[in-house]
């Protein structure tokens, strides 16, 4: 199952199935989504969403370190894409790749204050660091629009060449747009996984001690791998900046991060695809459940509760250990 | 001057000092052992080598190079391995890619996001390599916490070897385990000392363990240089045979 897992056991063969049953789910999602009662805006908020939680899970589950401020991150490509596109350029993969370094910028810097804490006192600091910048969001009327959000942009048509993509106005159109742009994060992510950096960080995960004195600086390894996941969950905030036309303060409120962090933890944190599968989960139990009750949150919550008490390993986790016995 | 050069080190713990004035000075190739008592600081004075803790007082010299203030990571960079009491091992992953990790932090590709072919077929030999000399080959694709305490004890020491290290730091390698697992796990460190010429410093209770294996013997007390010398000399020293006497009175 290591063509799913990455989870550093390479001793089964690689096994291509379940990577084609995924591209080919998610490559055909605009045309079974309307059939099942769906819609396309539905499939790119899954991606846009499994992508900040599988950024997110670069973090908790291969490198082993917890951040409950990732929100903040996600917000941060969010606000930046909009800003961008509202004041710089009318470029949508431009402002795309400004709202992606901004998240990953401001991660690089306010990692290297947090990486030297560990466990709760680690969470503790990326919420306390996140909030800031909810703050920030909430409370900069002239420049974010502060409570309201920020509105006033759009996403561009796209010029290639003589071809130009309509992904303003056709929702297939800018589903696959996303798709691209997760396809190349979750690929980015995916070797650098099985990489030996990446390795680096599965032996951070699995004992810092025994990595500290096998010649891996730690501090500076998760900070790589802090760094590298705000950028990646930067692009995924971007995307749903574009998505909504719309930028909103409470996507990077620390009750967001906790979002984000259920939905890797019920899709499975030790599996590469987990988190988009918690990602799917979450979005569409939010969008049919809240449309029946306002209390939308406590199903979720039901279900979060059920997954970790009787499948610790999450989701995709408990189908792989089916798939292998 | 000796390969490894440990200069009056101190180590105090507030009121506490588990180290005290201690010396030790290691030749090239040298396989010595230091034993003591429970309590003795035996595992505070490793501490203090492998760099988990910078001591109170004193210096540490590697091979020509003043190691005292240097953060772990850096001295594994120089040669210095270590393994611990209590197995410190990546549980999930295979016993390849335990090793893998060392071997390819020690050929400094550490922050490499992709390897040439080239890389990785020496890679692979180099792990095979170590799983070899470890006895280790048939378990390779097991994880390590599927494997017998035994055999993880060895897996730690694989991990320490596939960094080329030039000063092997073995703590109570035999800890926690039966005679026929005690037994092997001292030939594979005889081997490692007489056949592969690595330099050892090895802490040890099992005393049968000890006489078998160490050139030089250093003997701790309540954290104190009590005595040194071959296996001899310290099976016929009085103050030595207190320690343990009075221990066991």
């Amino acid at each position: 199952m290591s063509a799913v897992t990455v989870a550093g056991t390479q001793r089964a063969t690689r096994n291509p199935l379940p990577l084609l049953v995924i591209w080919l789910v998610l490559l055909t999602a605009p045309y079974w989504l309307p059939l099942i009662g769906g819609y396309t805006a539905l499939g790119t908020r899954v991606l846009v969403l499994g992508l900040a939680a599988m950024s997110l899970n670069f973090l908790l589950g291969f490198t082993g370190v917890l951040s409950f401020g990732h929100a903040a991150y996600f917000g941060l490509g969010a606000y930046g894409t909009g800003l961008a596109l509202k004041f710089l350029t009318t470029s949508t993969p431009l402002a795309l790749i400004l709202g992606m370094l901004l998240g990953g910028i401001a991660g690089a810097i306010l990692g290297a204050l947090i990486v030297r804490r560990r466990g709760v006192y680690f969470a503790m600091v990326t919420i306390a660091f996140g909030q800031v910048f909810y703050y920030i969001a909430f409370r900069w009327n002239t420049l974010t629009g502060g409570d309201d959000g920020l509105r006033g942009f759009a996403r561009q048509p796209l010029h290639l060449g003589a071809l130009t993509i309509d992904i303003a106005g056709d929702q297939v159109a800018f589903y696959y747009f996303v798709l691209l742009c997760f396809a190349l994060a979750a690929g980015a992510m995916g070797f650098l996984l099985r990489s030996p950096f990446g390795r680096t960080l599965l032996a951070i995960r699995e004992n810092e001690r025994r990595a500290r004195f096998l010649g891996i600086p730690v501090e500076f390894h998760i900070w790589a791998a802090f760094t590298l996941s705000c950028f990646f969950i930067g692009l995924a905030g971007g995307l749903d900046a574009l998505l909504n036309n719309f930028a909103n303060p409470r996507e990077l409120h620390y009750s967001q991060s906790g979002d984000l962090v259920i939905m890797a933890v019920m899709g499975g944190m030790r599996t590469f695809w987990g988190p988009l599968l918690g990602g799917a989960v979450f979005v569409v139990l939010q969008d049919y459940v809240s449309s029946q009750t306002e209390n939308w949150m406590s199903f979720v919550g039901l279900l979060f509760v059920v997954v970790v008490l009787f499948f610790p390993r999450g989701l995709l986790g408990f189908l792989q250990r089916r798939g292998e016995a | 001057m000796s390969f490894l050069d440990v200069r009056n080190v101190t180590k105090a713990f507030g009121s506490l000092v588990a180290v005290r004035d201690v010396s030790l000075a290691v030749a090239k190739g040298e396989l010595r052992a230091v034993i003591g008592p429970n309590g003795a600081g035996k595992t505070t004075f490793f501490n203090l080598i492998s760099g988990f803790f910078p001591p109170s007082a004193g210096s540490i010299v590697f091979d020509g190079v003043d190691v005292t203030a240097m953060p772990a990571h850096r001295r594994v960079a120089l040669g210095m391995a270590r393994t611990f009491q209590i197995t410190e091992v990546f549980p999930e992953l295979t016993v390849a890619d335990n090793v893998r990790i060392g071997a390819e932090v020690a050929a400094g590709y550490r922050l490499r996001p992709w390897l040439g072919a080239a890389e990785r077929a020496a890679l692979r030999r180099r792990v095979e390599e170590v799983l070899t000399l470890c006895g280790l080959t048939g378990k390779a694709d097991r994880l390590v916490n599927e494997l017998a305490h035994g055999d993880q004890r060895v897996a730690e020491i694989a991990m320490a070897l596939a960094l080329k290290p030039r000063l092997l730091l073995l703590d109570e390698p035999t800890a926690g385990m039966g005679d026929q697992e005690t037994y092997e796990i001292t030939q594979l460190v005889r081997r490692l000392h007489r056949d592969s010429n690595f330099t050892i410093v090895l802490i040890e209770h099992d005393m049968r363990v000890v006489f078998h294996l160490a050139d030089r013997i250093t003997v701790l007390d309540q954290g104190r240089l009590l005595a040194e010398g071959t296996s001899e000399e310290i099976a016929a020293n009085e103050a030595v045979q207190a320690a343990y006497l009075g221990k066991a009175a």
